[in-house]
């Protein structure tokens, strides 16, 4: 199972707390009806389906009920680390090699 | 199968040399929700403090107030105090608002108390219960179930489960409680 540290409770917690919810940092068009049909399709559907740090959103459901964004390495599996929903997505070059 | 339960009446549920499970007379329950700004105007209307770090408790005579996220708190009080709690939050809702909601037919609570209570609650709980301490609680998982875990001391923790999940819970820490005691 893994270990994931929430942050706002600040506790390092059982991943069966925690649901996973996507890609972090996808930015909603302002106006819908704007934006054409395949910049729309790419908002809905189109991921970076990445290898290596993968920037994610994790919500602690059965906690403190907030969402918050990780950085996990999707062939290690490890969280490089998490911060608040609304915070700057960290910098690759700051985050650990392996684990936190 | 519906497995219907009393959940109404305050009783000894399960026993065995390993702990006690019993049953909670109902009492009030609100959840409150309020942004940092206005918690101190709920502190001063409810006389007592919301505590402001996730899983701190606060208690005055039979009231409990438990910090449950960033912006909720979950009261705990007999069912006489319920209409106290809800008139002083009104008096101060113009100025601080906030949302309170009676949640007190939502749950229902469940005392584990024995020897090996806290071994019985690793059935369901994935946390490390040493790191929860004394008169602290916390809303987590149990067996799938979204519950809040007190710990009122080493080996004595109440669970509040929500009521249609009551009879699944209450039926694993029975078991538990029997085939523990066999060990």
């Amino acid at each position: 199972m893994l270990l994931i540290h929430c942050p706002y409770c600040d506790e390092t917690l059982p991943e069966a707390e925690f649901a996973y919810a996507g890609e972090a940092h996808i930015v909603r068009p302002d106006n819908p009806a704007d934006v054409s049909d395949e910049e729309w399709r790419d908002f809905l559907f189109i991921r970076n389906n990445l290898k290596g740090p993968h920037y994610e959103r994790w919500r602690h459901i059965h906690g403190c009920g907030r969402f918050f964004n990780a950085v996990r390495n999707t062939v290690t599996d490890r969280f490089l680390t998490t911060y608040r929903a609304g915070e700057r997505r960290p910098d690759p070059e700051s985050l650990p090699e392996d684990g936190q | 199968m519906t497995v219907h339960v009393d959940l109404l009446t305050a009783r000894q549920l399960a026993a065995s040399s390993v702990a006690t499970i019993s049953l909670l007379a109902p009492g009030s329950r609100y959840s409150l929700r309020v942004g940092e700004t206005d918690r101190d105007a709920l502190s001063q209307a409810l006389d007592l403090a919301l505590p402001e770090k996730i899983g701190e408790c606060s208690r005055r005579h039979n009231t409990e107030i438990l910090c449950l996220g960033p912006d909720e708190w979950i009261v705990l009080s007999p069912e006489s105090d319920a209409g106290t709690i809800a008139q002083a939050c009104a008096a101060v809702y113009d100025a601080a608002p906030h949302s309170l909601t009676d949640i007190s037919d939502r749950e229902v609570t469940v005392l584990i108390e024995g020897p090996k209570a806290a071994e019985l609650m690793t059935l369901g709980c994935p946390r490390d219960l040493e790191k929860l301490p004394n008169g602290q609680g916390r809303r987590t998982v149990f067996d799938g179930v979204s519950v809040i875990l007190w710990r009122d001391g080493p080996q004595r923790f109440r669970l509040d489960v929500w009521r249609s999940f009551a009879s699944h819970v209450i039926s694993l820490l029975a078991t538990g409680c029997g085939e523990l005691a066999l060990e």
